[in-house]
């Protein structure tokens, strides 16, 4: 309250505005100095701020302001920040015997690389293989035991740097391709019925015609032993997998495996070498893949 | 006074070994890894109930004391009182007596005694308090190390900062504030005056003999009050004892022993003012001895307070000694909740943590009971058992299988136990959990 002598006037009348409505008078009660001064210094430092950082909107852009401060440059430069305090790291990494690290769970290039590699499986590869690497129908579980192109730190390493069936891999290392044994008329219907019969009963499954499993045999042994062996346990030169285990890439029942005979499968990866990630986060996420429980020991 | 600042410097400096991983310091209170160390006793974050306990007992003893013997804890063990005590004593050395510090206070002129007296005051205090501050951070850290990190200008800044504070506040609390803290500051008058009654032994003006008070040889139809004002002029808080109980008094005595002196000089009984129970008054005035002591310190107040102190006390007690000296915590890993091997075995994945409390690395061995086709193995090994570090909740990743076909492996949910065992001593703890098999 106001207690300013200044807008009393004589007779303990207030000062009044000197409008009047219907005879209704209003008070002239200023704002107290303080508040006053407090207001008109916000409005200049208003000003100030408005010129020094990005305030008025334009159509596409607002002003940038004359620091040149900016939230997404703050990002970008901890992102600077966080990769040089890590370059060090990134090349002891890039520049480390993979094996000998996979099998070095104790030291701190290996927990490093673990994280890091848990990060980007993350953001690169959670899309197709789940962001708990679980799989999916066509898409590689890999917490399990059974890998297409090879379990160990090397080969899990080339897989991810090279891709799967690219064209850019000129040295054939993930390339391959099952024939459209049914579409391309190189089996008869029959000969792909009694075909699938016997894959089933490669792996213990129940079959639904037993008494096709014998043609089916020969059938596999004439066109599908050349990829997937004799015994049907697969080759992992050419990614052809292994038809006896109880794990099924597109599914293990009668009408997949049939459809799988008639039009091939013909499962691709992006290559993430090279261009979208470096050396070192290519081997952090190799390291980061054989540690979810399926990775086998290189040879 | 000696008493409490000894246990408060020396505390520190005690060693306590706990074997080669863990420091050595009898009290300990490690923020960093967080921990806190007390002789034998090792308190884990989640145990901090246990310093819940200590602080129910510190203040169900605070009840109990005040209760029994009036406001002793803050003439006698609050640390306000323990360094305004000493910085009185160091101003006593310094600048002699009250009336020769009266005198000086009252003197215009600073001349260079006086500057002299005062600076030698304030540098004492001043190092006081920094011993304070400095004894305080020296319960964080290892004390010796932290010594020579502070002297050689290497110490962390929020040990300076701390210290910086608390030397600062102990100066002027001590040196300045004194009893006005006790007065304005401290909440403990009020709750003080509930916890009092007419049995709790206090500082007390036996009004009934001192009364009519009066100066003068004739000490006709007058009491034992000469009304010299000694009560008055030693009272620290400024309060005159003669008025009866007052929230300001903190117990601290002086007017008994001010009123003493004079009544010795005067060759009259001592206990004019006295610690005493006012429950005693009519028998006085009656003319009878009061009743002992431990009459009114045993009544069913004070003997409620013991029980309650005393089974909170044994509770704590008892919660110490059936405390697990291994822990072991499960989470399953529900993304995905299970994985189909190539043979048709299905695997599920945990994140156990386990407690190792000991002050060196020990095998654990992870079991399970509940289905006798599940088996255990850990991460990065065909084995069970796990080597845990001295002193540290280590996360290891254990794969429960389950053999294709089997119960659980086709069962949606199969709940079953783990068991950790320490190898060294036997020690075993236990989690149940759930086994997830095929859903489909």
């Amino acid at each position: 309250m106001s207690d300013d002598k200044k807008n009393i006037k004589p007779g303990h009348d207030y000062e009044t505005t000197g409008h009047s409505w219907d005879g209704i008078e209003e008070y002239n009660k200023p704002l107290p100095k303080w508040w006053l001064y407090t207001f008109y210094a916000c409005i200049v430092w208003a000003i100030g701020y408005t010129i020094a950082y990005p305030a008025w909107p334009g159509i596409s852009s607002a002003t940038a302001g004359l620091l040149g401060y900016s939230t997404r440059g703050q990002v970008a430069e901890e992102i600077a920040r966080a990769d040089e305090a890590n370059a060090s790291i990134n090349a002891e990494l890039a520049n480390a015997d993979l094996v000998a690290l996979a099998s070095d769970s104790g030291s701190d290039l290996h927990r490093y690389a673990n994280n890091a590699g848990g990060a980007i499986f993350k953001s690169w590869c959670s899309q197709c293989h789940g962001s708990g690497a679980a799989g999916a129908k066509g898409y590689p579980n890999l917490q399990d035991d059974a890998w297409l192109w090879g379990g160990s730190i090397e080969d899990i390493y080339t897989t991810i740097h090279t891709g799967i069936r690219q064209p850019t891999d000129e040295d054939w290392l993930r390339q391959s391709q099952m024939p459209a044994f049914g579409r391309d008329g190189l089996l008869e219907r029959p000969e792909i019925a009694s075909v699938v019969n016997y894959v089933m009963s490669l792996s213990g499954m129940d079959v639904p015609e037993p008494d096709l499993v014998a043609d089916g045999q020969v059938v596999f042994e004439n066109n599908c032993s050349a990829c997937h062996a004799e015994d049907g346990t697969g080759d992992r030169m050419q990614g052809a997998p292994n038809l006896t285990d109880q794990i099924w890439l597109y599914g293990g029942d009668y009408d997949t495996i049939y459809e799988t005979v008639m039009n091939a499968r013909y499962g691709q990866m992006p290559p993430m070498g090279g261009a979208d990630l470096s050396e070192a986060e290519v081997r952090a996420v190799a390291l980061y893949v054989h540690g979810l429980g399926g990775g086998e020991a290189s040879e | 006074m000696i008493f409490t600042l000894g246990i408060y410097y020396l505390t520190p400096w005690i060693r306590w070994d706990r074997g080669p991983q863990l420091p050595d310091q009898a009290v300990l209170i490690d923020l960093a890894n967080r921990r806190f160390f007390f002789f034998w006793i090792e308190i884990w974050p989640h145990e901090f109930y246990f310093v819940a306990g200590l602080l129910i007992m510190a203040g169900l003893g605070l009840f109990l004391f005040t209760s029994a013997l009036g406001r002793v804890w803050c003439g006698y063990a609050c640390p306000q009182t323990v360094w305004t005590d000493l910085y009185i004593l160091v101003e006593r050395w310094i600048e002699g007596d009250r009336n020769a510090r009266l005198r000086l206070h009252r003197q215009k002129k600073l001349d260079f005694r006086k500057v002299r007296l005062r600076l030698t005051k304030w540098v004492t205090w001043f190092l006081i308090g920094l011993a304070t501050g400095g004894a305080w951070v020296f319960y964080f850290a290892d004390a010796p190390t932290l010594l020579r990190d502070l002297v050689t200008l290497n110490a962390h800044p929020v040990a300076y900062t701390t210290m910086l504070f608390l030397t600062l506040t102990t100066f002027f609390f001590g040196g300045f504030a004194r009893e006005q803290i006790c007065i304005y500051a401290c909440p403990w008058p009020r709750i003080q005056a509930a916890m009092m009654d007419e049995d709790t032994l206090t500082v007390g003006y036996r009004e009934w003999r001192g009364e009519p008070r009066g100066k003068g040889k004739s000490r006709e139809g007058l009491g034992d009050c000469i009304d010299c004002n000694a009560c008055v002029n030693v009272c620290p808080v400024g309060i005159d004892i003669r008025d009866g109980q007052q929230m300001e008094c903190i117990t601290c005595a002086l007017c008994i022993d001010a009123c003493d002196d004079v009544m010795e000089k005067l060759g009259k009984p001592r206990g004019l003012i006295d610690y005493l129970a006012f429950s005693d008054e009519p028998r006085e005035r009656a003319g009878h001895a009061p009743r002992p002591i431990w009459q009114h310190v045993f009544r069913p107040r004070t003997i409620l307070y013991t029980t309650l102190w005393s089974l909170v006390g044994i509770g704590l007690v008892f919660a110490l000694f059936i405390r697990p000296e291994i822990e072991m915590t499960v989470a399953p890993v529900r993304n995905p909740t299970f994985v189909t091997l190539s043979d048709g075995t299905i695997r599920n994945t945990y994140d156990v943590r386990l407690l190792n409390k000991h002050g060196e690395d020990r095998p654990f061995r992870i079991t399970l009971t509940g289905d006798s086709a599940l088996r255990v193995q850990v991460e990065g090994t065909p084995y069970e058992t796990v080597d845990v570090p001295a002193n540290e909740t280590y996360l290891t990743r254990v794969y429960v299988l389950a053999p294709s076909g089997s119960d659980a492996a086709e069962a949606e949910r199969t709940e079953f136990r783990f068991w950790v065992e320490d190898l060294t001593n036997g020690d075993r703890a236990h989690t149940d959990t759930i086994f997830n098999g095929r859903t489909n």
